[in-house]
């Protein structure tokens, strides 16, 4: 049997989770090296799985079979395809610099008891929240991938509990209530997504006998495994509800806005730029795969939700005071945007989402982040108390409005070409949908520049007026992120070569063919 | 009855020389588990009578953990010895079944009694008072609270080591409740557990009224429950014409239609057979803690000493799923379409109201007891199936859920202030600050509770889920699931208390407990992890146990 690299790669952060919390309670510092060395590896081998992928290969490669629990139908299987490959590259690259920006957020303020640990755990359960992400990217097991996908809210969790702003402005104790009662609300509604899940899990069970997502997909192409039209849709539903919720879609968005803004900023970027991903990764993979004719059935409600939450989180963020809000509200129009490439059922429109997973995990990450160094130089999330920060710290001010570019794409830049594949792809086959979306777009250049121009320019308020500029740590974080952005905006072809095959195959699965142009039709 | 009818009686006994009786055929062998726990207790007893009070606490300790160990490994010997598959048959003329469910569950009673029993013998939680350890339970039963006796016995460092015998006891009633094969036997072994249950309720060291009261309450509505039962055994024996579980069954199903000239006029009524039926049912379903059924389990959870709480929200539930699965599979299979609805009902019920009532529990051991019903309900969702993958996940979650209970409430004991155990919620606050390791275990146990993948709980939700959704139950799947979203809330409620909350100033101190309760613990968390990431080896030992014998 050869070298199991799958296992490997989601294996390895959960070895530096433990490792990492088990350094003892004075040995700070060197729980945050040890947490920035497993990401790295986990960095390294991500790489090898990228370059071990043959895009033009099989659908799965680098499977791994074993026996778990027989008595479920359950078996330990594990294959990626290019679209996961992006992902667990995505996940494995952002994860060092997510640690790299939370650096000081977990110093405890004062050493109270020698057995309080709270920077082990906080970088303990990155780490877990990374090992269950990959994982989640890698299985092809219905069962093994819901257990992961349940699980890692728990990591999750505590890390949005547990871990606030530093500067939060108010009191402490208000503070530590929004941000248990964010934390609460984010288990809570991903918990009800995940248990509607199981019962659909159950249901699939029932019908198909198995937990493999090839042999079910398999029997389901060639009609061996029949589903009544009813029970498929009811499947589907129990699935696209889980992975809804997870993304977040219109109208189950609610807790991403609340999650963010009391996590630290590293921590909505693992949120919204990893864990959330996962969410529309699985419709991709599960829905489509699974419940393909049930898939097509449910497209035009999907498809308007979709364009609601692109309008409405971008509605909602032009009017946000709140920075991470704001943020966070152009995710849920992002992930609207992400939903409608997957759902427009052409082959432009998924890889673009596919992209768009990518691009908008780098984007959001460099917007963030930047957002997080800034907040905590001036304690407050509210967009009124900044103004004019250019001028005393002006590649801060650079960097943000290079990220902040990122997010309205602009073209040269990342999501500009994923954007752009999307809206191709959603006009081939429903113009009318795509025209709409395009206001997404107008109004995402309307919210992120009105940002830029109320924190960043104009006279330069005193309380910012001794801000220092990005530190080398913050560089480190950011630069990459920004080089990545430029580079995939000028050159993504390997990013397309990796994703499209996977893409044809899916579009097969849904027995979807790309419509036509009109003039080569007529001939 | 007629004179005549007494007349011949007398005359056929008569004519019966005596020697004609045969000596009663008793399967030592077969029976050794539940004959080794009860000749344990007679020696408690006896040790209670003979051995100075000093050494007494050893003795007992060293009995009970010798006993229920070759017990379990008499339930090992048996099981690989094929009685519970190939070999599976009804021993002591037709009274105890041995067969896979037996064994299983008399396995599980068995090690759940173990770890049970570390956490009653723990005498290092409360500081020693007048130089002698104290364990969680009064000083002298029999003295009135607060009086000048209960002083001068607490002085004297009385120790109320009739716990052990007591605990013995319930755990030979247990091992016999879901293996008895006929109704009679299911009565005594009723009885058998219930009456030490009930006195070890009254025995807690701390806040006694409260236990005493937990104690006449548990008596009073079991007492009813019994009296309800013994009704029920009444009226199926008026039907069938037997205790039997086999014959009874025949009855049911048609195939025996004579038994006793004497009861022509009422057997075969099925007024008699369904109001009997559910009257057993009844008194089983209270043993279960089934919603509406249930209204003593938070009072009695609350007041009973916590280590015994623990035991008794396990094992007995063990126990009497056992009992209502045999009675239900074995005895009225043919009746399955009037009881299935039913059953149905009271699934929906009590998983909807565990998971509800609970979130409004501002008491620890309360809010377990709420949890505790809730988790009933699933298990009725598997008994539901009525299939031999139903049986087999229920088994499975009885396990699961055992020990994930012992722990939870070993780590009750444990969290403490000048009142003792601290058990009201507001106290949890910050625990997790200040005890960072319990807070982390119990966590884990709640989260088990909650059913979150990766914890023995989710595998024995996946199982009867999936049992019952296979037998044609998807809609109380979906209720299943719904309600463990309801109950996932007061789970976290916890959780957000013990790590998010600022600990008070005067919040309670963690007790260090000596390695009996960590040994319980331990096993909990071993257990719950284990069947959470690897339960196939497990799975497969109920799957080769969802067979009853008949």
């Amino acid at each position: 049997m050869s070298f199991p690299l799958l296992t490997a790669t989601a294996a390895l952060p959960a070895v530096g989770a433990i490792a990492t919390a088990a350094v003892p309670a004075a040995r700070r510092a060197a729980a945050k090296w040890l947490a920035l060395f497993f990401s790295l590896a986990t960095l390294v081998l991500a790489v090898v799985v990228l370059v071990r992928f043959d895009p033009d290969g099989d659908r799965y490669q680098l499977t791994e079979s074993r026996a778990w629990i027989a008595d479920f139908g359950v078996r330990y299987e594990l294959g990626v395809d290019g679209i996961g490959v992006a992902l667990i590259a995505l996940t494995a690259l952002l994860i060092p610099f997510i640690i790299l920006a939370g650096w000081h957020d977990a110093d405890p303020l004062e050493t109270k008891s020698s057995r309080w640990r709270p920077t082990q755990g906080f970088f303990a359960l990155i780490l877990a929240v990374e090992a269950m992400v990959i994982i989640s990217f890698e299985a092809t097991d219905v069962f093994l991938f819901y257990i992961f996908f349940e699980a890692m809210l728990i990591p999750m969790y505590f890390l949005i509990g547990g871990f606030g702003d530093r500067a939060h402005a108010g009191s402490d104790e208000k503070a530590s209530a929004q941000r248990s009662y964010a934390a609460v609300k984010f288990l809570l509604y991903n918990l009800v997504g995940g248990l509607i899940m199981l019962a659909a899990v159950i249901g699939l069970y029932v019908v198909a006998g198995n937990f493999s997502l090839q042999e079910i997909a398999e029997a389901r192409a060639n009609g061996s495994l029949d589903m009544a039209t009813n029970t498929e849709r009811l499947l589907f539903l129990g699935f696209f509800f889980a992975f809804a919720v997870k993304a977040p879609l219109w109208p189950l968005h609610t807790w991403l806005p609340n999650a963010m803004g009391e996590a630290t900023a590293p921590v909505a970027v693992l949120i919204t730029a990893v864990v959330d991903k996962v969410g529309t990764f699985a419709m991709l993979r599960f829905c489509l795969q699974l419940f393909p004719e049930a898939s097509k059935w449910a497209t035009p409600v999907i498809l308007v939700l979709a364009l609601i939450s692109i309008i409405y989180g971008a509605l909602l963020a032009v009017g946000q005071r709140d920075i991470k809000r704001l943020v966070a509200y152009a995710s849920i129009s992002h992930f609207g945007f992400i939903i409608l490439g997957i759902f427009a059922m052409t082959s432009q429109g998924q890889s673009g989402a596919t992209l768009y997973m990518v691009n908008h995990g780098l984007s959001t990450a460099a917007l963030m982040l930047v957002a997080g160094f800034l907040i905590s130089r001036r304690g407050s999330r509210l967009i009124a108390d900044y103004g004019g920060v250019q001028k005393v710290a002006p590649v801060l001010a650079g960097t943000f409005l290079v990220g902040g570019l990122a997010t309205l794409s602009l073209p040269g830049l990342a999501p500009f070409v994923s954007e752009f594949l999307v809206l191709v792809g959603v006009f081939a086959r429903y113009p009318a949908v795509g025209i709409i979306a395009t206001l997404g777009i107008v109004l995402a250049a309307l919210y992120t520049l009105v940002l830029y121009q109320r924190t960043m320019t104009g006279p330069v308020k005193p309380e910012v007026s001794a801000m220092p500029d990005l530190r080398v740590r913050e560089l480190a974080v950011v630069a990459p992120l920004i080089a990545l952005l430029i580079g995939l905006g000028v050159y993504p072809k390997p990013l397309t070569e990796l994703v499209n095959p996977a893409v044809k195959h899916t579009m097969s699965d849904v027995q979807k063919k790309d419509p036509q142009p009109e003039v080569e039709a007529a001939k | 009855m007629s004179a005549t009818a007494v007349h011949n009686l007398w005359t056929m006994a008569a004519a019966d020389p005596i020697d004609k009786i045969d000596a009663p055929k008793i399967e030592y062998g077969q029976l050794a588990p539940t004959l080794i726990v009860i000749g344990a207790a007679v020696i408690g007893v006896l040790i209670e009578a003979f051995v100075p009070r000093k050494s007494r606490y050893y003795a007992q300790l060293f009995v009970s953990v010798v006993a229920l160990a070759a017990a379990f490994a008499a339930v090992v010997a048996l099981a690989s010895g094929g009685y519970g598959t190939t070999k599976a048959r009804i021993a002591a003329m037709g009274a105890i079944a041995v067969d896979g469910p037996a064994l299983f569950l008399q396995g599980t009673i068995l090690l759940a009694g173990l770890v049970a029993i570390f956490t009653f013998a723990e005498r290092r939680l409360d500081p020693e008072a007048h130089g002698n350890r104290i364990d969680s339970f009064v000083a002298q039963a029999g003295a009135v609270p607060g009086s000048p006796g209960e002083q001068a016995a607490t002085k004297a460092g009385f120790t109320t080591t009739e716990v052990f015998p007591l605990a013995l006891f319930a755990i030979g009633g247990m091992l016999v409740f879901p293996s008895a094969n006929d109704l009679l036997t299911l009565f005594i072994a009723l009885e058998v557990f219930s009456l030490p249950l009930y006195l070890l309720c009254a025995l807690a060291r701390r806040k006694r009224l409260m236990s005493q009261e937990a104690a006449v309450k548990y008596f009073l509505l079991g007492a009813f429950a019994s009296a309800f039962t013994l009704f029920g055994i009444a009226l199926i024996y008026g039907y069938a014409g037997s205790v039997s579980y086999g014959t009874i069954a025949k009855v049911v199903d048609g195939t025996l239609t004579t038994v006793d000239p004497a009861l022509a006029g009422t057997m075969g009524n099925d007024a008699l057979l369904l109001i009997g039926a559910a009257m057993i049912v009844m008194g089983l379903l209270f043993k279960v803690g089934a919603v509406p059924f249930h209204m003593w389990t938070p009072d009695v959870y609350q007041g009973a000493p916590t280590p015994v709480t623990g035991f008794m929200a396990a094992a007995t539930k063990v126990a009497a799923f056992g009992a209502l699965l045999r009675l239900l599979y074995v005895v009225l299979p043919g009746l399955r379409w009037d009881w299935r609805p039913v059953m149905w009902g009271i699934a929906v019920i009590t998983m909807l109201g565990g998971a509800i009532v609970a979130i409004t529990q501002t008491d620890i051991k309360r809010l377990l007891a709420y949890s505790s019903i809730a988790h009933a309900g699933f298990i009725l969702a598997g008994v539901v199936a009525t299939t031999e993958e139903g049986v087999s996940s229920v088994l499975f979650y009885l396990g699961a859920y055992s020990f994930v209970t012992i722990g939870a409430f070993a780590v009750v004991t444990l969290v403490r202030d000048a009142g003792g155990e601290a058990t009201h919620l507001s106290k949890w606050a910050g625990l997790g600050r200040r005890s960072p390791l319990v807070a982390a275990v119990f966590a884990v146990f709640l989260l088990a509770f909650a059913g979150i993948p990766l914890t023995s709980g989710f595998s024995g939700k996946f199982a009867v889920f999936k049992a019952a959704a296979e037998g044609g139950a998807g809609a109380l799947v979906v209720v299943g699931v719904l309600s463990s979203a309801i109950a996932a809330f007061f789970y976290i409620r916890v959780i957000v208390l013990m790590f998010f909350s600022e600990p008070k100033a005067d919040g309670p101190t963690v007790a260090v407990p000596s390695p009996l309760t960590m040994t319980a613990i331990g096993v909990g968390v071993a257990v719950t992890l284990v069947l959470g990431v690897a339960p196939q080896y497990f799975l497969d030992l109920a799957g080769q146990a969802g067979v009853f014998v008949r």
